[in-house]
């Protein structure tokens, strides 16, 4: 076992000095590259979203400050997904802005795939709200063509099977540190007053917004 | 076990013989022609890969990929390209379905000391070296979904040929990200993950 450690600690030694001799200002620009290409592998090459065994949600044109945030909120466990820990608890805080500042101006048409039977009602409720339980408008806060601001993310082109997995599941993934309180505690009454039939109208109307 | 292979084979002939009936002008899929190489239940046999649970757009995109040549690996090109050339979407999608409800085993043939590490790497990839994760696409038990393959029992020598290929720039399908993630995989990680992924059920 000791033999194992030796092994395993000499070549990190090496590749230590290697890194270190490299400088930091020449590799800087590859390895965000390289970060990118790794995001994209799961997020579309154009960060336009992809459905795999579960929906990965578009980044493309998404709010640099909610990118941040949500990565943020992966290292800490306010917001609770395995995956995405693992991604994020590695990346330096300029890394983090700088991958958001990445994504956030890239405009890739939307994977689309929603009905369109829905996005009537869809809209409806997006612009008006539900009074009868209390569903403040989407429109309010994400603004009138679903793009977002600062730390509102944009939900123009987002994956609709995505967007119904978040709503469906808000109070087990978001805000899940209690002592540190977060912006997502504003969607908890709402994703809680959606039937599943609005939240899949809501979806498939924002999901076809360029 | 005469009244076994009987009954079994006598299953085979109904299902076979009742496609060209359901479907029209549709030729028979003969599912046989499939389990020569496959194993009489599908479960895999040598280097032909089990198909038993495969997921079924998996199946058939690939075999619309070995007769459009984009799947392109030595094996492919030596018996599946020349076993599909005559195969038409129809029955391409039948054996998928086909296939893709039979029960499938695990192989179990990795290395054992190598599951606990293959299920770490399988799950959360390894961030500081940019491997994704395998989970978020084939599934937290290797499941698979829609064209995306269930990997689970797959046999430990298919799995690290497949990972092993695609790091020598084979395809499976035109722009799949396969390529791309396996060749970032070192021998000791495929080792890891072909070892691991054999024994899921």
């Amino acid at each position: 076992m000791k033999v194992i450690n030796m092994r395993s600690v000499l070549p990190a030694a090496i590749l230590a000095i290697v890194f270190g001799a490299a400088g930091r200002a020449e590799s800087a620009g590859s390895s965000l590259q390289a970060k990118i290409e790794y995001c994209t592998t799961c997020h579309g090459v154009s960060g336009q979203g992809y459905h795999a065994f579960y929906p990965i949600p578009r980044l493309a044109g998404q709010q640099t400050q909610y990118i941040e945030n949500q990565l943020l909120a992966y290292i800490e466990h306010r917001r609770e997904n395995r995956y995405m820990y693992s991604v994020a608890h590695v990346l330096s805080p300029a890394t983090r802005t700088a991958l958001a500042n990445h994504f956030s101006k890239l405009n890739p048409k939307p994977l689309g795939g929603a009905s369109k039977q829905l996005v009537a009602t869809g809209k409806k409720i997006y612009e008006d709200g539900i009074p009868e339980t209390n569903v403040p408008a989407c429109m309010a806060c994400h603004g009138a063509e679903a793009k977002g601001q600062d730390a509102i993310p944009r939900l123009a082109g987002q994956l609709n099977d995505y967007i119904i997995n978040k709503l469906v599941n808000w109070n087990k993934e978001r805000g899940q540190v209690p002592s540190k309180p977060d912006i997502s505690a504003i969607m908890l009454p709402t994703s809680h007053n959606l039937t599943k039939a609005q939240v899949a109208a809501v979806a498939a109307y924002v999901g076809h917004l360029q | 076990m005469i009244k076994f292979v009987i009954s079994k084979t006598a299953v085979l002939a109904l299902i076979v013989s009742a496609v060209p009936a359901l479907a029209g002008n549709m030729e028979p899929a003969s599912v046989r022609n499939c389990t020569w190489c496959h194993g009489a239940s599908a479960q895999g046999y040598a280097p032909a890969p089990r198909l038993a649970g495969q997921r079924a757009q998996y199946t058939e995109n690939q075999l619309l990929s070995f007769r459009a040549h984009t799947r392109d690996n030595p094996f492919s090109k030596q018996y599946m390209w020349g076993a599909v050339a005559n195969l038409n979407p129809n029955s391409a999608r039948y054996l998928a379905v086909y296939f893709s409800k039979q029960i499938p085993k695990s192989a179990d043939d990795g290395n054992k000391d190598r599951v606990a590490t293959g299920k770490t790497l399988y799950q959360d990839g390894n961030p500081e070296a940019n491997t994704v994760s395998c989970a978020v696409c084939h599934g937290p038990n290797a499941e698979g979904t829609r064209d995306i393959p269930r990997l689970a029992g797959l046999s430990y020598y298919y799995l690290k040929r497949k990972l092993a290929q695609w790091g020598e720039g084979y395809h499976a399908a035109a722009k799949a990200p396969m390529p791309r993630i396996a060749s970032k995989l070192s021998a000791n990680e495929i080792e890891t993950l072909a070892s691991y992924l054999s024994f899921v059920k």
